[in-house]
């Protein structure tokens, strides 16, 4: 296990150490949502209405920028190559991957919401919403994510691939996030909850497949 | 280089046996017909021109490629074990990330390949001591292989595949691989390289490949 948490801290540590990753993140998380009230208009009640689904959406979109780093560097460098070599199996690693990504992308975005509460107009019972619907959604994001990275980390020039791929596959996601956030019936919590959980259980698996896959 | 005594370390003993073992890489047929075994305490020194198969033989023993035909048998090793997690392996892809200092990267890979010797002791053996606080993007090309070098002492594990291990080293480094490589033998280690340049190894147990031009 010692390996494991030690993946986990590396990823942070080298997060950290590039110089503001997350931060450029939360930043293209916080302009999306800016945007919309520019081209929707100052109706503050419009705009409160909408808010939910133009969390998720902006939500989403930053999740899919943050992808390429998940493998890519560590395939061109051999990293990949030695971590197959470790103590740890593969499905391990990935899953490693999984949890560092989501603190390193997802986290960060939860922690934002406030300042988009305060662009969008909405109240204290509609960020909380909004934040639990994150907070249940972004770790299906992150699966689905992961696997997408994990398919293309092969691919030369693979970096849009990723996200084409994934965003069909994260369409069920949205669809539940935005009506957990909207609130009133507890139904697509659970439902989210439910996808999340499926989706970082078999991640590991089908990522490492992907992988052995794309090495040969 | 400071003199370091390696423990007498005993790695467990581990066979290798391989059996008409053919490669292809896209159309061309590599090599074909390769018969060798290597018994604790041998080293597998391939040889031949650029093209020749060495490093897709190196990756077929590491088991990224499948053989083409013929058969790679490991004995000495658990029927569930991987195989994987008993090599190391050394290419011209260091894996180092610029942003970590040198103790950083060692502690990682300590923890990623299991426990041995001190950081500091393989930075030391490497040539590298003293340095452990240095962002390993600060290293020149030698240096870095350096540090590569120094994972492979600190998780000590019975069988390397090295891959041009003194491409980028100075002469000095040279000597350095090669008492490495004694050393890890001398524990009852397997050891295959691939590589152009004569190693000093006196008194040790080679078994010589060479590998001809692609077909």
């Amino acid at each position: 296990m010692t390996g494991f948490f030690a993946l986990i801290a590396r990823e942070i540590r080298l997060s950290t150490r590039r110089g503001g990753e997350a931060l450029t993140l939360v930043m293209f998380f916080v302009m999306v949502t800016a945007l919309f009230p520019f081209a929707v208009g100052p109706d503050r009640e419009l705009l409160a209405r909408l808010a939910p689904g133009i969390v998720w959406t902006s939500a989403l979109l930053a999740m899919l920028l943050g992808l390429d780093r998940i493998f890519r560097d560590d395939h061109a460098d051999g990293s990949l190559a030695l971590l197959n070599h470790g103590q740890l199996p593969l499905e391990a690693v990935v899953g490693a991957k999984v949890i560092a990504h989501w603190l390193l992308t997802a986290l960060p975005l939860i922690v934002a919401t406030p300042v988009l509460a305060v662009l969008l107009g909405m109240d204290v019972e509609g960020w909380g919403r909004s934040a639990l619907s994150l907070l249940c959604g972004t770790p299906a994001l992150t699966g689905l994510g992961v696997l997408g990275a994990a398919t293309t980390a092969g691919l030369r020039r693979g970096g849009l691939v990723a996200p084409i791929l994934i965003l069909p596959l994260a369409v069920p996601v949205l669809i539940f996030g935005v009506a957990a956030a909207e609130g009133g019936i507890l139904a697509p919590t659970l439902f989210l909850l439910a996808i999340s959980l499926l989706t970082c259980a078999l991640s590991p698996f089908l990522g490492a497949l992907a992988l052995r896959a794309g090495d040969d | 280089m400071p003199n370091a005594h390696p423990k007498p370390l005993q790695l467990p003993p581990i066979r290798l046996a391989a059996a008409g073992l053919a490669a292809r890489r896209g159309e061309r047929l590599l090599f074909s017909g390769l018969d060798f075994t290597l018994a604790p305490g041998q080293l597998l020194l391939i040889t031949g021109p650029n093209g020749a198969g060495k490093t897709t033989l190196l990756r077929l023993v590491a088991g990224a490629l499948t053989p083409e035909d013929g058969t790679l048998v490991w004995q000495g090793i658990d029927e569930d074990a991987r195989p994987q997690a008993l090599m190391h392996l050394l290419s011209h892809r260091t894996a180092i990330k610029p942003r970590l200092t040198l103790s950083e990267d060692l502690a990682f890979w300590q923890a990623v390949n299991g426990p041995g010797p001190d950081a500091f002791e393989a930075l030391d053996r490497v040539g590298l001591g003293g340095l452990d606080w240095l962002e390993a993007g600060l290293l020149s090309a030698g240096q870095q292989r350096r540090l590569a070098l120094a994972r492979l002492i600190v998780s000590p594990r019975p069988v390397w595949l090295l891959d041009e291990p003194t491409a980028a080293l100075d002469a000095e480094g040279d000597a350095m691989v090669a008492a490495l490589l004694a050393d890890h033998l001398g524990q009852g280690g397997l050891a295959l390289c691939a590589t152009h340049l004569p190693l000093a190894l006196e008194g040790a147990d080679i078994v010589r490949l060479r590998l001809g031009a692609p077909r």
